[in-house]
């Protein structure tokens, strides 16, 4: 088929109009960290949770020369990374990899590499629900006013209740965060274990919210704080065995369930890390079985 | 009590388009005093508490209010955070209905432990602490603290609320029918918390109610309203066994004798 059947897009699917009104958005939402900006989010060529809001602010930054990569909960290969990663090449023509240091513009869902990001890098996160208060309070126009008046007693009742249920922080994602000592915000439904990875990164972090209709960012080298209680500190999520694959420690891990009767395994959540370190030659100890079978 | 007036009320008027809501009110509220405001429904006595409370913009009139520094402040000049800040602080706001003054998802701890929170208590230990003492207060078991107020009576429920806005030690309580919806055995203990925690506290309290036997039992001074308008003030005793205008008659010899 020739490309004049074809209905040719804009590049980067946006009209320029919108990519303007996007930027305006984000440039905003960088200038004040942390805070919600509210802008007209568009229809996307696909439902809403499957990260309209990512694919938007990607979409409005996205320049010829960028390198694109997509994660879903850490891997370059489920069918949302896959999905977004083709949508981008198909209508921005642009270089993808799923390399974390050659990317430019990283969109991901759940996730933040375990490879520290660097300037020059930006994180573009899918968000589902942008507002972190929205649990207790159910009132956009209460909501807001909390924001603008500073009153987030609130945030660290949700956290109470998680002590008082189950004897510690039961939250695992969508820890809040303070920004820059001012707005609270939901670094979106990554695991808390990635938190401290957005404390003064040197990576610019852009969050989009398509259904919500909500940009937010934290800019590079800002802080980034998650709330606690004095006798209940921060923690993150510790795992007792190494990447089954990799054998790498102090990364997240995810469970694998082998067979039905209770064989599981875990292995790095974060593929390209993964691939990196067996391609060094880090082995963990179901990949010597699996070399032996070969 | 002290010399200068906790709240001083300057004919207040709140119009509802053409209907009026309440009119040329005026009063001072002393520390420790506790006045009720009386009258049947439709007579305004909401409006006027919201009025006072900043719950509602008066149409006219002004309201001050004596800060923990001694300044008087004028309540409609104050930033809205100023306001909200002293709502969550140095005042509580009973309503009527617990359901809208309590959050019903999270637990009876959470729920006492809030204002404590919003004003910067950041240890866990402690908050629970203060929130268990102060469920003792309000004779709410202890092991009821993980409990949501959906598992409570009615009764429960609205001593509940009165802990919750207690536990920052408020200077000044609104309380808008807070015995409404209770039965009569329930009502008499809640009646009798009240009064025994408006002495321990030397709170300074505006109730509003239309049971006069509430009015007789909590309150110093009372005020009479009927169609947006305050008929009669006076010592409670006073005005109960001596009401002086007609419409006040009516309402003291309608008091069912059993």
């Amino acid at each position: 088929m020739s490309t004049a059947d074809l209905a040719t897009y804009n590049f980067a699917y946006l009209d320029e109009q919108t990519k303007r009104m996007i930027r305006r958005a984000i440039l905003k939402a960088i200038a004040i960290p942390g805070y919600q900006v509210p802008f007209a989010s568009r229809e996307m060529p696909m439902p809403y949770g499957w990260g309209t809001g990512g694919v938007q602010v990607t979409a409005a930054i996205l320049g010829p020369k960028d390198v694109l990569k997509v994660i879903d909960q850490g891997a370059d290969d489920t069918t949302n990374a896959v999905s977004i990663r083709a949508f981008f090449q198909k209508v921005a023509n642009v270089a993808v990899t799923t390399k974390t240091r050659e990317a430019t513009i990283i969109q991901t869902r759940h996730r933040i590499p375990e490879e520290r990001l660097t300037a020059g890098q930006t994180l573009v996160y899918q968000v589902p629900i942008p507002e972190p208060l929205r649990f207790l309070e159910p009132r956009e126009t209460e909501t807001r006013k909390m924001h603008a008046l500073e009153e987030y007693g609130l945030m660290h009742v949700k956290l109470y209740e998680d002590i008082a249920r189950n004897g510690h922080i039961a939250t695992t994602y969508a820890y809040p965060v303070k920004v820059e000592g001012r707005y609270v915000m939901d670094p979106s439904p990554t695991p808390k274990f990635d938190n401290p990875k957005m404390h003064m990164s040197e990576a610019l972090q852009l969050f989009g919210a398509g259904r919500e209709k909500r940009i937010y960012a934290v800019p590079p080298h800002t802080e980034v704080v998650s709330l606690d209680f004095e006798d209940h500190p921060f923690e993150i999520q510790t795992f007792d065995k190494p990447c089954a694959l990799c054998g790498a420690e102090n990364v997240y891990l995810d469970e694998v369930v082998l067979d039905d009767r209770g064989g599981r395994m875990f292995v790095c959540s974060d593929t390209d890390h993964c691939e990196e370190r067996c391609s060094a030659g880090h082995r963990g100890h179901l990949a010597y079985d699996k070399e032996a079978a070969e | 009590m002290t010399d200068a007036p906790l709240l001083k009320v300057r004919d207040i008027s709140k119009f509802y388009g053409a209907r009026i809501g309440c009119q040329n009110v005026s009063f001072d509220l002393w520390p420790g005093e506790v006045l009720a405001i009386v009258g049947e429904s439709g007579s305004g006595k909401t409006t006027l508490l919201n009025c006072l409370a900043t719950r509602l913009m008066p149409t006219s009139g002004s309201v001050e209010y004596r800060m923990r520094d001694g300044q008087m402040r004028d309540l409609s000049r104050m930033s809205e955070a100023e306001r909200r800040f002293l709502m969550r602080t140095d005042w509580g706001f009973v309503h009527q209905n617990p359901a809208d003054g309590l959050r019903m998802a999270v637990s009876a701890g959470a729920n006492v432990g809030e204002r404590l929170m919003a004003v910067g208590e950041r240890h866990y230990g402690n908050i629970r602490e203060t929130a268990g003492n102060w469920l003792g207060r309000v004779e709410i078991s202890v092991d009821r603290i993980d409990d949501q107020p959906r598992a409570f009576s009615g009764g429960m429920r609205q001593r509940l609320q009165i802990a919750r806005n207690l536990v920052t030690a408020p200077r000044l309580v609104f309380m808008d029918e807070p015995t409404g919806g209770l039965d009569v055995s329930v009502q008499a203990r809640l009646l009798d918390l009240l009064r025994g925690l408006v002495q321990d506290l030397g709170l300074s309290a505006i109730i509003v109610t239309h049971d006069l036997a509430v009015a007789r039992l909590l309150s110093h001074r009372m005020m009479v309203m009927k169609d947006g308008v305050v008929i009669e003030q006076g010592l409670t005793d006073r005005v109960l066994d001596d009401p002086r205008e007609a419409y006040t008659q009516l309402l003291v010899s309608s008091i069912l004798q059993v």
